[in-house]
Protein backbone atom coordinates (compact mmCIF):
# COMPACT_ATOMS: atom_id res chain seq x y z
CA UNK A 1 0.00 0.00 0.00
CA UNK A 2 2.07 2.89 1.15
CA UNK A 3 5.61 2.19 2.05
CA UNK A 4 6.83 -1.02 0.60
CA UNK A 5 10.47 -0.28 0.55
CA UNK A 6 13.42 -2.40 -0.14
CA UNK A 7 12.84 -6.04 0.40
CA UNK A 8 15.32 -7.75 -1.67
CA UNK A 9 17.24 -10.86 -0.88
CA UNK A 10 16.29 -14.23 -2.19
CA UNK A 11 14.21 -15.33 0.67
CA UNK A 12 12.31 -12.12 0.77
CA UNK A 13 11.92 -11.45 -2.90
CA UNK A 14 8.86 -13.61 -3.10
CA UNK A 15 7.38 -11.88 -0.17
CA UNK A 16 8.04 -8.56 -1.75
CA UNK A 17 6.04 -9.62 -4.73
CA UNK A 18 3.30 -10.79 -2.47
CA UNK A 19 3.27 -7.44 -0.72
CA UNK A 20 2.12 -5.92 -3.95
CA UNK A 21 -0.19 -8.71 -4.84
CA UNK A 22 -1.53 -9.58 -1.49
CA UNK A 23 -4.16 -12.17 -0.74
CA UNK A 24 -4.08 -14.83 -3.32
CA UNK A 25 -5.03 -18.16 -2.02
CA UNK A 26 -3.96 -21.00 -4.29
CA UNK A 27 -7.18 -22.69 -3.23
CA UNK A 28 -9.24 -19.99 -4.81
CA UNK A 29 -7.37 -19.92 -8.10
CA UNK A 30 -9.80 -21.14 -10.65
CA UNK A 31 -9.95 -23.76 -13.30
CA UNK A 32 -12.06 -21.73 -15.63
CA UNK A 33 -10.45 -19.31 -18.10
CA UNK A 34 -7.17 -19.83 -16.42
CA UNK A 35 -4.06 -21.46 -17.71
CA UNK A 36 -2.69 -22.43 -14.33
CA UNK A 37 -5.86 -24.32 -13.67
CA UNK A 38 -5.79 -27.44 -11.61
CA UNK A 39 -8.41 -30.04 -11.03
CA UNK A 40 -10.75 -30.13 -8.10
CA UNK A 41 -10.26 -26.63 -6.84
CA UNK A 42 -12.84 -24.13 -5.89
CA UNK A 43 -13.50 -21.52 -8.58
CA UNK A 44 -11.39 -18.48 -7.90
CA UNK A 45 -13.05 -15.47 -6.45
CA UNK A 46 -12.89 -12.18 -8.26
CA UNK A 47 -12.56 -9.31 -5.84
CA UNK A 48 -12.22 -6.52 -8.37
CA UNK A 49 -13.88 -6.05 -11.75
CA UNK A 50 -12.31 -3.46 -14.05
CA UNK A 51 -14.58 -1.98 -16.71
CA UNK A 52 -13.84 -0.47 -20.08
CA UNK A 53 -16.20 2.42 -20.91
CA UNK A 54 -16.99 2.82 -24.64
CA UNK A 55 -19.20 0.01 -25.92
CA UNK A 56 -18.73 -1.88 -22.66
CA UNK A 57 -20.11 0.11 -19.76
CA UNK A 58 -22.04 2.38 -22.09
CA UNK A 59 -23.16 2.22 -25.71
CA UNK A 60 -21.41 4.59 -28.03
CA UNK A 61 -18.06 6.34 -28.13
CA UNK A 62 -17.75 9.38 -25.94
CA UNK A 63 -15.07 11.16 -27.97
CA UNK A 64 -17.05 10.76 -31.17
CA UNK A 65 -19.76 12.89 -29.65
CA UNK A 66 -22.25 10.10 -29.06
CA UNK A 67 -24.83 10.66 -26.37
CA UNK A 68 -23.65 7.57 -24.51
CA UNK A 69 -26.01 5.64 -22.25
CA UNK A 70 -25.36 2.64 -20.02
CA UNK A 71 -25.74 -0.60 -21.91
CA UNK A 72 -28.86 -2.55 -20.97
CA UNK A 73 -28.51 -4.27 -17.61
CA UNK A 74 -25.19 -2.67 -16.77
CA UNK A 75 -26.49 -0.45 -13.99
CA UNK A 76 -28.11 -3.44 -12.33
CA UNK A 77 -24.84 -5.37 -12.61
CA UNK A 78 -22.89 -2.52 -11.03
CA UNK A 79 -25.31 -2.36 -8.14
CA UNK A 80 -25.48 -6.11 -7.59
CA UNK A 81 -21.74 -6.61 -7.62
CA UNK A 82 -21.38 -3.70 -5.25
CA UNK A 83 -23.78 -5.34 -2.80
CA UNK A 84 -21.82 -8.55 -3.10
CA UNK A 85 -18.72 -6.72 -1.95
CA UNK A 86 -16.93 -6.96 -5.28
CA UNK A 87 -14.94 -3.82 -5.95
CA UNK A 88 -15.14 -2.12 -9.33
CA UNK A 89 -12.92 0.21 -11.27
CA UNK A 90 -12.34 1.53 -14.76
CA UNK A 91 -9.57 1.20 -17.34
CA UNK A 92 -10.55 3.32 -20.31
CA UNK A 93 -8.76 5.14 -23.09
CA UNK A 94 -10.69 8.34 -23.02
CA UNK A 95 -10.58 12.00 -22.16
CA UNK A 96 -10.42 11.97 -18.34
CA UNK A 97 -12.43 15.13 -17.69
CA UNK A 98 -15.19 14.26 -20.15
CA UNK A 99 -15.48 10.70 -18.94
CA UNK A 100 -15.60 11.73 -15.28
CA UNK A 101 -18.26 14.29 -16.03
CA UNK A 102 -20.29 11.72 -17.93
CA UNK A 103 -20.04 9.13 -15.17
CA UNK A 104 -21.10 11.71 -12.66
CA UNK A 105 -24.03 12.78 -14.82
CA UNK A 106 -25.12 9.14 -15.05
CA UNK A 107 -24.83 8.82 -11.27
CA UNK A 108 -22.29 6.00 -11.58
CA UNK A 109 -18.98 7.62 -10.64
CA UNK A 110 -19.14 6.58 -6.98
CA UNK A 111 -19.19 2.90 -7.83
CA UNK A 112 -15.59 2.98 -9.01
CA UNK A 113 -12.39 3.04 -6.99
CA UNK A 114 -9.25 4.54 -8.54
CA UNK A 115 -10.73 4.82 -12.07
CA UNK A 116 -7.93 4.99 -14.66
CA UNK A 117 -9.04 7.08 -17.57
CA UNK A 118 -6.40 8.35 -19.97
CA UNK A 119 -4.11 6.94 -22.61
CA UNK A 120 -2.13 4.30 -20.76
CA UNK A 121 -2.12 0.71 -21.95
CA UNK A 122 -4.79 -1.16 -20.07
CA UNK A 123 -2.44 -3.61 -18.42
CA UNK A 124 -0.69 -0.69 -16.69
CA UNK A 125 -4.00 0.79 -15.60
CA UNK A 126 -5.05 -2.53 -14.10
CA UNK A 127 -1.74 -2.91 -12.31
CA UNK A 128 -2.08 0.55 -10.81
CA UNK A 129 -5.58 -0.16 -9.57
CA UNK A 130 -4.66 -3.53 -8.06
CA UNK A 131 -1.67 -1.99 -6.35
CA UNK A 132 -3.65 0.92 -4.96
CA UNK A 133 -6.33 -1.41 -3.61
CA UNK A 134 -3.67 -3.90 -2.52
CA UNK A 135 -5.10 -7.07 -4.00
CA UNK A 136 -3.56 -9.79 -6.10
CA UNK A 137 -3.87 -9.70 -9.87
CA UNK A 138 -5.37 -13.16 -9.83
CA UNK A 139 -8.37 -11.70 -8.00
CA UNK A 140 -8.95 -9.24 -10.82
CA UNK A 141 -11.25 -9.52 -13.84
CA UNK A 142 -11.33 -7.12 -16.77
CA UNK A 143 -14.22 -6.59 -19.15
CA UNK A 144 -13.81 -4.94 -22.55
CA UNK A 145 -15.56 -5.13 -25.91
CA UNK A 146 -12.30 -5.08 -27.89
CA UNK A 147 -10.41 -8.32 -28.39
CA UNK A 148 -7.23 -6.30 -28.84
CA UNK A 149 -7.46 -4.83 -25.35
CA UNK A 150 -8.30 -8.16 -23.77
CA UNK A 151 -5.35 -9.78 -25.53
CA UNK A 152 -3.00 -7.01 -24.46
CA UNK A 153 -4.02 -7.49 -20.83
CA UNK A 154 -3.82 -11.27 -21.06
CA UNK A 155 -0.41 -11.05 -22.64
CA UNK A 156 1.09 -8.83 -19.93
CA UNK A 157 -1.00 -10.03 -17.01
CA UNK A 158 -1.95 -13.66 -17.61
CA UNK A 159 -3.31 -13.88 -14.05
CA UNK A 160 -6.11 -11.44 -14.85
CA UNK A 161 -9.36 -12.96 -16.01
CA UNK A 162 -10.62 -11.27 -19.17
CA UNK A 163 -14.27 -11.05 -20.18
CA UNK A 164 -15.94 -10.02 -23.41
CA UNK A 165 -18.44 -7.19 -23.03
CA UNK A 166 -20.76 -9.18 -25.29
CA UNK A 167 -21.18 -11.61 -22.40
CA UNK A 168 -21.96 -8.90 -19.85
CA UNK A 169 -25.49 -10.13 -19.32
CA UNK A 170 -24.13 -13.35 -17.80
CA UNK A 171 -21.81 -11.61 -15.36
CA UNK A 172 -24.04 -11.98 -12.34
CA UNK A 173 -24.30 -15.74 -12.88
CA UNK A 174 -20.58 -16.37 -12.98
CA UNK A 175 -19.32 -18.39 -10.01
CA UNK A 176 -16.18 -16.26 -9.79
CA UNK A 177 -18.38 -13.28 -9.05
CA UNK A 178 -20.43 -15.03 -6.41
CA UNK A 179 -18.81 -14.87 -2.99
CA UNK A 180 -19.85 -17.69 -0.73
CA UNK A 181 -21.13 -15.30 1.89
CA UNK A 182 -22.44 -11.82 1.65
CA UNK A 183 -21.62 -10.39 5.05
CA UNK A 184 -22.64 -7.05 6.45
CA UNK A 185 -19.16 -5.94 5.50
CA UNK A 186 -19.51 -6.96 1.86
CA UNK A 187 -22.11 -4.33 1.28
CA UNK A 188 -19.92 -1.55 2.65
CA UNK A 189 -16.61 -2.81 1.28
CA UNK A 190 -16.40 -0.08 -1.35
CA UNK A 191 -17.03 2.54 1.28
CA UNK A 192 -14.32 1.09 3.51
CA UNK A 193 -11.87 1.27 0.64
CA UNK A 194 -12.87 4.84 0.03
CA UNK A 195 -11.97 5.63 3.64
CA UNK A 196 -8.62 4.04 2.88
CA UNK A 197 -8.09 6.42 -0.02
CA UNK A 198 -8.71 9.38 2.28
CA UNK A 199 -6.36 7.95 4.90
CA UNK A 200 -3.65 7.44 2.33
CA UNK A 201 -3.99 10.96 1.06
CA UNK A 202 -3.74 12.20 4.63
CA UNK A 203 -0.66 10.08 5.21
CA UNK A 204 1.04 11.32 2.06
CA UNK A 205 0.60 14.93 3.05
CA UNK A 206 1.45 14.37 6.70
CA UNK A 207 4.83 15.57 7.94
CA UNK A 208 6.21 14.09 11.11
CA UNK A 209 6.92 10.71 12.60
CA UNK A 210 4.68 7.80 11.71
CA UNK A 211 3.63 7.51 15.30
CA UNK A 212 2.20 11.00 15.21
CA UNK A 213 0.36 10.15 12.02
CA UNK A 214 -1.07 7.05 13.63
CA UNK A 215 -2.15 9.15 16.59
CA UNK A 216 -3.88 11.58 14.25
CA UNK A 217 -6.09 8.74 13.00
CA UNK A 218 -7.72 8.42 16.45
CA UNK A 219 -7.92 4.66 16.11
CA UNK A 220 -10.05 2.52 18.35
CA UNK A 221 -9.41 -1.21 18.50
CA UNK A 222 -12.08 -3.46 19.97
CA UNK A 223 -11.26 -7.01 21.00
CA UNK A 224 -14.20 -9.22 21.89
CA UNK A 225 -15.02 -12.91 22.11
CA UNK A 226 -16.54 -13.97 18.78
CA UNK A 227 -20.32 -14.09 18.71
CA UNK A 228 -22.16 -16.33 16.34
CA UNK A 229 -23.04 -13.40 14.11
CA UNK A 230 -19.32 -12.65 13.73
CA UNK A 231 -18.50 -16.05 12.31
CA UNK A 232 -19.39 -15.50 8.67
CA UNK A 233 -17.03 -12.58 8.58
CA UNK A 234 -14.51 -14.65 10.55
CA UNK A 235 -14.64 -17.41 7.96
CA UNK A 236 -14.32 -14.83 5.22
CA UNK A 237 -11.24 -13.46 6.98
CA UNK A 238 -9.60 -16.87 7.17
CA UNK A 239 -10.25 -17.31 3.47
CA UNK A 240 -9.23 -13.87 2.29
CA UNK A 241 -6.15 -13.45 4.43
CA UNK A 242 -3.00 -15.27 3.44
CA UNK A 243 -0.13 -13.03 4.06
CA UNK A 244 -0.91 -12.33 7.67
CA UNK A 245 -2.08 -15.80 8.62
CA UNK A 246 0.09 -17.64 11.12
CA UNK A 247 -0.66 -21.18 10.04
CA UNK A 248 -2.11 -20.88 6.56
CA UNK A 249 -5.05 -22.85 7.92
CA UNK A 250 -8.55 -21.75 7.04
CA UNK A 251 -11.53 -22.66 9.16
CA UNK A 252 -15.12 -22.76 8.06
CA UNK A 253 -18.14 -21.45 9.85
CA UNK A 254 -19.00 -24.69 11.66
CA UNK A 255 -15.48 -25.31 12.87
CA UNK A 256 -15.24 -21.78 14.20
CA UNK A 257 -18.62 -22.13 15.85
CA UNK A 258 -17.49 -25.26 17.68
CA UNK A 259 -14.31 -23.57 18.91
CA UNK A 260 -16.36 -20.60 20.02
CA UNK A 261 -18.52 -22.77 22.25
CA UNK A 262 -15.74 -24.75 23.86
CA UNK A 263 -14.56 -23.78 27.32
CA UNK A 264 -10.98 -24.65 26.56
CA UNK A 265 -10.71 -22.37 23.55
CA UNK A 266 -10.81 -18.65 23.12
CA UNK A 267 -11.93 -17.19 19.82
CA UNK A 268 -11.41 -13.45 19.65
CA UNK A 269 -12.40 -10.97 16.99
CA UNK A 270 -10.77 -7.57 16.59
CA UNK A 271 -12.38 -4.61 14.88
CA UNK A 272 -10.91 -1.24 14.12
CA UNK A 273 -12.38 2.22 13.67
CA UNK A 274 -10.77 5.56 13.11
CA UNK A 275 -11.84 9.09 12.38
CA UNK A 276 -12.40 8.28 8.72
CA UNK A 277 -14.75 5.43 9.45
CA UNK A 278 -14.71 1.76 10.21
CA UNK A 279 -12.32 -0.88 8.93
CA UNK A 280 -14.73 -3.52 10.17
CA UNK A 281 -13.54 -6.78 11.67
CA UNK A 282 -9.91 -7.10 10.79
CA UNK A 283 -8.40 -9.70 13.08
CA UNK A 284 -9.02 -13.11 14.51
CA UNK A 285 -7.25 -15.16 17.16
CA UNK A 286 -7.89 -18.74 18.20
CA UNK A 287 -6.23 -19.89 21.41
CA UNK A 288 -6.45 -23.19 23.18
CA UNK A 289 -6.46 -22.39 26.88
CA UNK A 290 -5.42 -25.37 28.96
CA UNK A 291 -4.78 -24.46 32.58
CA UNK A 292 -1.01 -24.79 32.31
CA UNK A 293 -0.43 -23.79 28.77
CA UNK A 294 -2.06 -21.62 26.17
CA UNK A 295 -1.52 -22.40 22.52
CA UNK A 296 -2.20 -19.85 19.81
CA UNK A 297 -3.52 -21.91 16.94
CA UNK A 298 -4.34 -19.14 14.55
CA UNK A 299 -3.71 -15.45 14.35
CA UNK A 300 -4.66 -13.44 11.36
CA UNK A 301 -4.95 -9.82 10.44
CA UNK A 302 -6.46 -8.27 7.38
CA UNK A 303 -3.74 -6.67 5.29
CA UNK A 304 -5.86 -3.54 5.13
CA UNK A 305 -4.52 -2.69 8.58
CA UNK A 306 -0.92 -3.50 7.83
CA UNK A 307 1.42 -0.98 9.42
CA UNK A 308 -1.22 0.25 11.83
CA UNK A 309 0.44 -1.52 14.74
CA UNK A 310 -2.76 -3.29 15.75
CA UNK A 311 -1.47 -6.83 15.21
CA UNK A 312 1.10 -6.16 17.89
CA UNK A 313 -1.63 -4.96 20.23
CA UNK A 314 -3.70 -8.09 19.71
CA UNK A 315 -0.61 -10.19 20.39
CA UNK A 316 0.24 -8.23 23.54
CA UNK A 317 -3.32 -8.67 24.72
CA UNK A 318 -3.08 -12.45 24.38
CA UNK A 319 0.31 -12.58 26.08
CA UNK A 320 -0.89 -10.45 28.98
CA UNK A 321 -3.94 -12.64 29.49
CA UNK A 322 -1.82 -15.78 29.50
CA UNK A 323 0.54 -14.23 32.02
CA UNK A 324 -2.42 -13.32 34.18
CA UNK A 325 -3.68 -16.91 33.96
CA UNK A 326 -0.17 -18.06 34.94
CA UNK A 327 0.01 -20.21 31.86
CA UNK A 328 2.89 -20.76 29.50
CA UNK A 329 2.34 -19.45 26.03
CA UNK A 330 3.00 -21.29 22.83
CA UNK A 331 2.07 -20.62 19.25
CA UNK A 332 1.75 -22.87 16.26
CA UNK A 333 3.24 -21.52 13.11
CA UNK A 334 3.29 -22.98 9.67
CA UNK A 335 5.43 -21.23 7.12
CA UNK A 336 3.74 -20.54 3.82
CA UNK A 337 5.10 -18.76 0.80
CA UNK A 338 3.34 -15.65 1.90
CA UNK A 339 3.42 -15.31 5.63
CA UNK A 340 7.07 -14.44 6.13
CA UNK A 341 6.09 -11.13 7.60
CA UNK A 342 4.02 -12.84 10.26
CA UNK A 343 7.01 -15.00 11.13
CA UNK A 344 9.21 -11.99 11.63
CA UNK A 345 6.47 -10.39 13.74
CA UNK A 346 6.29 -13.45 16.00
CA UNK A 347 10.03 -13.58 16.40
CA UNK A 348 10.14 -9.88 17.20
CA UNK A 349 7.36 -10.39 19.72
CA UNK A 350 9.75 -12.65 21.62
CA UNK A 351 8.79 -16.11 20.35
CA UNK A 352 11.45 -18.77 20.02
CA UNK A 353 11.18 -22.05 18.19
CA UNK A 354 11.02 -24.99 20.60
CA UNK A 355 9.86 -27.77 18.35
CA UNK A 356 9.07 -28.68 14.78
CA UNK A 357 6.46 -31.25 13.86
CA UNK A 358 5.46 -32.06 10.30
CA UNK A 359 6.33 -28.61 9.08
CA UNK A 360 4.52 -26.96 11.98
CA UNK A 361 6.75 -24.85 14.17
CA UNK A 362 5.96 -24.68 17.85
CA UNK A 363 7.07 -21.34 19.22
CA UNK A 364 7.19 -20.34 22.84
CA UNK A 365 7.13 -16.94 24.47
CA UNK A 366 8.60 -16.69 27.95
CA UNK A 367 6.28 -13.73 28.69
CA UNK A 368 9.13 -11.73 30.16
CA UNK A 369 8.94 -8.85 27.75
CA UNK A 370 5.55 -7.94 26.41
CA UNK A 371 5.32 -4.96 24.11
CA UNK A 372 3.26 -2.33 25.98
CA UNK A 373 0.07 -1.04 24.39
CA UNK A 374 0.91 2.05 22.36
CA UNK A 375 -0.69 5.40 23.18
CA UNK A 376 -1.96 5.98 19.69
CA UNK A 377 -4.77 3.44 19.83
CA UNK A 378 -7.68 3.42 22.19
CA UNK A 379 -8.31 -0.14 23.27
CA UNK A 380 -11.69 -1.51 24.18
CA UNK A 381 -11.95 -4.98 25.67
CA UNK A 382 -14.95 -6.98 26.62
CA UNK B 1 29.68 7.04 12.62
CA UNK B 2 30.67 4.14 10.42
CA UNK B 3 29.29 4.05 6.94
CA UNK B 4 27.30 0.95 7.73
CA UNK B 5 25.61 2.55 10.69
CA UNK B 6 24.77 5.55 8.56
CA UNK B 7 23.14 3.31 5.98
CA UNK B 8 21.06 1.62 8.68
CA UNK B 9 20.13 4.94 10.19
CA UNK B 10 19.14 6.29 6.81
CA UNK B 11 16.87 3.33 6.24
CA UNK B 12 15.24 3.66 9.64
CA UNK B 13 14.76 7.38 9.24
CA UNK B 14 12.20 6.70 6.55
CA UNK B 15 9.99 5.39 9.30
CA UNK B 16 10.95 7.91 11.94
CA UNK B 17 10.48 11.08 10.00
CA UNK B 18 11.95 14.19 11.60
CA UNK B 19 13.44 12.16 14.40
CA UNK B 20 17.16 11.96 15.03
CA UNK B 21 17.63 8.34 16.01
CA UNK B 22 20.73 7.69 18.12
CA UNK B 23 22.92 4.60 17.74
CA UNK B 24 22.02 3.25 21.13
CA UNK B 25 18.37 4.14 21.11
CA UNK B 26 15.99 1.18 21.47
CA UNK B 27 13.58 1.41 18.57
CA UNK B 28 11.22 -1.07 20.18
CA UNK B 29 11.06 0.90 23.40
CA UNK B 30 10.28 3.97 21.30
CA UNK B 31 7.20 2.14 20.18
CA UNK B 32 8.02 2.63 16.54
CA UNK B 33 8.12 -0.90 15.33
CA UNK B 34 5.37 -2.72 13.55
CA UNK B 35 5.59 -5.95 11.63
CA UNK B 36 5.90 -4.24 8.28
CA UNK B 37 8.89 -2.25 9.45
CA UNK B 38 10.44 -5.36 10.96
CA UNK B 39 9.99 -7.20 7.72
CA UNK B 40 11.40 -4.42 5.60
CA UNK B 41 14.31 -3.95 7.94
CA UNK B 42 15.31 -7.60 7.65
CA UNK B 43 14.86 -7.53 3.89
CA UNK B 44 16.83 -4.32 3.62
CA UNK B 45 19.91 -5.48 5.50
CA UNK B 46 19.95 -8.77 3.63
CA UNK B 47 19.94 -7.00 0.31
CA UNK B 48 22.13 -4.07 1.20
CA UNK B 49 24.86 -6.10 2.87
CA UNK B 50 24.51 -9.34 0.96
CA UNK B 51 23.90 -11.49 4.01
CA UNK B 52 21.23 -13.99 4.94
CA UNK B 53 19.38 -13.44 8.17
CA UNK B 54 18.28 -16.85 9.31
CA UNK B 55 15.83 -17.94 11.93
CA UNK B 56 18.26 -17.85 14.81
CA UNK B 57 19.16 -14.27 14.03
CA UNK B 58 15.56 -13.11 14.10
CA UNK B 59 15.86 -12.15 17.71
CA UNK B 60 14.55 -8.86 18.95
CA UNK B 61 17.86 -8.25 20.69
CA UNK B 62 19.68 -8.23 17.38
CA UNK B 63 17.52 -5.42 16.07
CA UNK B 64 16.93 -3.14 19.05
CA UNK B 65 19.43 -0.44 18.15
CA UNK B 66 21.50 0.72 15.22
CA UNK B 67 24.60 -0.56 17.00
CA UNK B 68 23.14 -4.02 17.50
CA UNK B 69 21.99 -4.27 13.90
CA UNK B 70 25.47 -3.23 12.87
CA UNK B 71 26.95 -5.95 15.07
CA UNK B 72 24.67 -8.58 13.60
CA UNK B 73 25.76 -7.62 10.11
CA UNK B 74 29.41 -7.69 11.12
CA UNK B 75 28.96 -11.24 12.40
CA UNK B 76 27.28 -12.27 9.18
CA UNK B 77 29.66 -10.77 6.66
CA UNK B 78 32.26 -13.36 5.68
CA UNK B 79 35.66 -12.23 6.88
Amino acid sequence: MNHFGAIGSHRFRDTHRSLETVQVDPETVAPRDFEMAARGRKPRQVKLLVWDLDETLWSGTLLEGDNVQPRPGVVEILKSLDRRGILQSIASKNDPAMAHAKLEELGLLDYFLYPQIGWSVKSSSIQRIAKAINIGLDSVAFIDDQAFERDQVRHVLPQVMTLDAADASELLERPELMPRFITDESAIRREMYRFDIERQQAQETFEGPDEAFLASLEMKLTITPARQEDLQRAEELTERTNQLNSTGVTYNFDELDRFRQRDDHLLLVASLDDKYGTYGKIGLALVETSPERWTLRLLLMSCRVMARGVGTILMSHLLLRAREARARFRAEFRETERNQMMKVAYRFAGFKTVEERDGMLILENDLEFIQPYPDFVELELS
Amino acid sequence: MSERKLIIKQFLSRFFRNYDLKNEEDIFALGFVNSLLAMQLVGFIEKEFGITVNDDDLDLDNFRTITRIDRLIARKIPA
